[in-house]
């Protein structure tokens, strides 16, 4: 009995980054890809922010389904369908399954700028979803 | 993944209903032709309800699925298997009647169908001119904004409530 349950903890500890990932983990992720292109780059919440308030030469941006307040529950431009928040200080699925994330970014990034966002994006508006909501201080 | 009896119970009250319905030629029973498909539900229903695939013909979701690179100016782009799996979730409950322009080409659009714009004029159900383009509802693909149950797929008249 106690082997089993060694083993079903062992797989759960295994598997555990599989379906659940920390919000942190893909500011990690972005932000070292990003530093494969400018060494010296350091993830900004604050250029996340004013990145996904802008249009980026179409007729969207991020905060055209998402609002300009990631907190908040956000509205399908289309469709009218409500989007729930974006800040995973408010919405713990947000940035929390690299299946997810990964999807997201590939449809949104080709809606929104008509092209891939670079890591370095990706890391901005990651470093912005993790700060808007979260308490002050938490903010870089 | 252990299947317990309620599991199966709900599985066999799926399959019974969904079996119960499908032969129905009632217009208004489309809507309850299939049980949600999780996958579907997923990759569909994040944009907008996952649409009772009654609605449209085989051909017409195998246009849509088709195009999903291109969906009405959205990226709706899904991995290839799970494609494969929708659309065969789609071709099994789809509308046995054709779903097509005069042109003979497959509606896109369930808001197209002839069976929409019947079930949708104005004036039914107290439906008024303008309601689809209201603050509450934007568009007719909103099926929720007056169908309170259709995330779960219920669209009964006891349900409605037009904002």
């Amino acid at each position: 009995m106690e082997t089993i349950r060694a083993c079903v903890l062992a797989a759960a500890v295994v598997a555990a980054p599989a379906w659940a990932e920390r919000p942190a983990d893909f500011l990690q992720r972005f932000e070292s890809q990003a530093r494969g292109e400018d060494a010296s780059f350091r993830a900004s919440a604050e250029r996340g922010r004013s990145w996904f308030d802008r249009r980026h030469g179409g007729d969207w941006s991020c905060s055209s389904c998402h609002t300009g307040d990631p907190s908040t529950k956000g509205r399908h431009e289309v469709t009218g369908k409500a989007i729930a928040p974006m800040a995973p200080a408010v919405n713990p699925e947000r940035l929390s399954s690299e299946r997810q994330v990964r999807k997201w970014f590939r449809r949104n990034c080709k809606d929104v700028l008509g092209r891939a966002c670079s890591a370095a994006e990706k890391a901005d508006v990651v470093a912005w979803l993790i700060a808007a909501g979260a308490p002050t201080g938490a903010r870089r | 993944m252990t299947i317990t009896k309620p599991m199966v119970s709900l599985l066999l009250a799926l399959t019974t209903s969904a079996l119960a319905s499908g032969g129905r030629e009632d217009d208004g029973e489309r809507s309850r032709s299939a049980p949600l498909d999780p996958f579907y539900v997923e990759e569909c229903g994040a944009c907008h309800v996952a649409y009772p695939p009654g609605l449209l013909s085989r051909e017409s979701w195998r246009a849509v699925v088709g195009g999903l690179g291109r969906h009405f100016g959205v990226d709706a782009s899904v991995e290839a298997q799970l494609g494969a799996q929708i659309n065969a979730y789609l071709q099994a409950h789809a509308s046995p009647r054709a779903s097509d322009d005069r042109e003979g080409r497959p509606w896109l659009r369930i808001t197209d169908t002839r069976w929409f714009r019947h079930e949708h004029r104005p004036g039914e159900d107290g439906l008024y001119p303008g309601v689809f383009e209201s603050e509450a509802v934007r568009s007719p693909a909103n099926c929720e904004a007056c169908h309170r149950g259709a995330a779960e797929g219920r669209y009964g008249e006891r349900e409605i409530r037009i904002p």
